[in-house]
């Protein structure tokens, strides 16, 4: 299943605002604002402290903003019921953590059908599903066994199959390849960005390592909360 | 994208693509191209020029001359002496390039004595490298096992001078104060 992308080609998928967010005294966002369009693959680069997981964080609604707004498909996520914004992450929004996070007492093939579970999909359909997107991760051959006897590389195309399962409209990526080793840090990338690709998905892409950041669209900075654009010079 | 073997080193290329048995100059040529021209393919002056210097050195001598339908065709082949060559090359560590004599560094320095905005500066360069290694990104997912090595080759380059531009963007202040105090200039030198 692929999204259809006419209805969001002249405004953002995704619009964050004047995003601004304080942990006690210490500033985390202070005036982000980040447009994702339908289908894109953006880079949110940064040091480590600048802000980045917050506001990944404020835009797929986990975290609610002090200031500043989220829009999604036109909704704005704050004006949401807990149970909406929860029901959003279940069915429109993909996760890949740097560390996976999958369950450890489940299976990889259950882990990539937990999404579908939760959703109300029956356990063979979900099964069946979850089957074909760790095939299309090459990793079908971890599907009985549990995330603790894979290999980080293995475990993290697992949770990018995860991500996906769901056809959702945005995947959210913090630092997916950040525990992992060059190459597969490499093939997770080429995996996630294929897969979210003909699928339609966009995705916001947290990473502080620029061959990361180089298999997106385009890249936005954040330096001390803030957000820059950075645009090519005129040739 | 810049060559990988660099241009003093196709005599040594040659030589080593003539050692396995001997070869017309066109023949080098598309070799060379395939394996190591990548998007910089070799002018045929150059393939000429450089076989007739291998000739002349004594590395190198005609192996037989075949006609065709232009000139007569020469087929090389390596000498002994040629050999002896390659294999030292082969064998010598390239120079670690350090880059000290950096363009990059030279603009911030003086987009801060002037007055200019350097992080600017750094930000336009970041945004050009990125934009590079996009370009890299996308040949090496849909090329060969060559395409991806001499990709990453150069993304990795690029990777570590993107590393030092975030890091000046960190220091500009702490540069900013270092120029306006000559004596206490990194190199120690009053300009």
């Amino acid at each position: 299943m692929t999204h259809p992308t006419t209805d969001d080609t002249d405004r953002p998928l995704l619009a964050a605002t004047g995003l601004r967010k304080n942990y006690g005294a210490t500033p985390a966002l202070d005036g982000a604002t980040l447009h994702v369009r339908a289908g894109e693959i953006v880079a949110v680069m940064g040091s480590s402290g600048s802000g980045k997981s917050t506001l990944l964080h404020c835009l797929a609604g986990i975290v609610q903003p002090d200031a500043g707004e989220v829009r999604y498909r036109g909704r704005t996520l704050s004006t949401m019921s807990d149970a909406e914004r929860s029901a959003l992450r279940r069915t429109d929004f993909g996760f890949v953590f740097q560390f996976g996070q999958l369950v450890p007492e489940l299976t990889c093939l259950e882990n990539v059908a937990l999404p579908l579970r939760l959703s109300g999909v029956r356990r063979r359909e979900a099964e069946q599903r979850a089957a074909r997107w760790l095939a299309r991760l090459e990793v079908s051959d971890v599907a009985g066994k549990r995330p603790g006897e894979v290999s980080g590389g293995q475990g993290q195309r697992v949770a990018v199959a995860r991500a996906l399962v769901t056809t959702p409209r945005v995947v959210f990526a913090d630092e997916p390849t950040g525990a992992l080793d060059s190459l597969n840090g490499e093939q997770v990338m080429r995996l996630l960005t294929e897969a979210a690709r003909s699928t339609g998905a966009a995705v916001v892409l947290v990473t502080h390592e620029p061959r990361v950041a180089a298999y997106a669209d385009r890249e936005v900075v954040v330096r001390d909360g803030r957000t820059r654009e950075i645009l090519l010079a005129e040739r | 994208m810049p060559c990988i073997v660099a241009p003093m080193s196709i005599a040594q290329t040659f030589l080593g693509l003539l050692e396995g048995s001997p070869r017309h100059g066109y023949e080098l040529k598309r070799l060379y191209d395939e394996r190591f021209g990548q998007s910089r393919p070799l002018h045929y002056g150059q393939v000429y020029a450089t076989l007739a210097r291998l000739l002349k050195g004594g590395l190198i001598q005609v192996d037989g001359v075949e006609p065709g339908a232009g000139p007569e065709r020469k087929r090389y082949a390596i000498t002994a002496a040629g050999v002896t060559d390659v294999e030292r090359w082969l064998n010598q560590p390239e120079k670690p390039d350090t880059y000290l004599q950096n363009t990059l560094y030279t603009k911030v320095v003086l987009s801060l004595l002037t007055g200019r905005n350097a992080a600017d500066i750094l930000d336009i360069q970041r945004a050009e490298h990125l934009r590079v290694m996009r370009e890299l990104t996308r040949r090496k997912t849909t090329g060969d096992l060559a395409d991806q090595l001499i990709c990453d080759f150069a993304l990795f380059h690029l990777e570590a001078d993107l590393r030092w531009l975030e890091q000046t963007a960190a220091r500009l202040d702490q540069l900013a104060a270092t120029l306006r105090t000559p004596a206490s200039r990194p190199d120690g030198n009053v300009p």
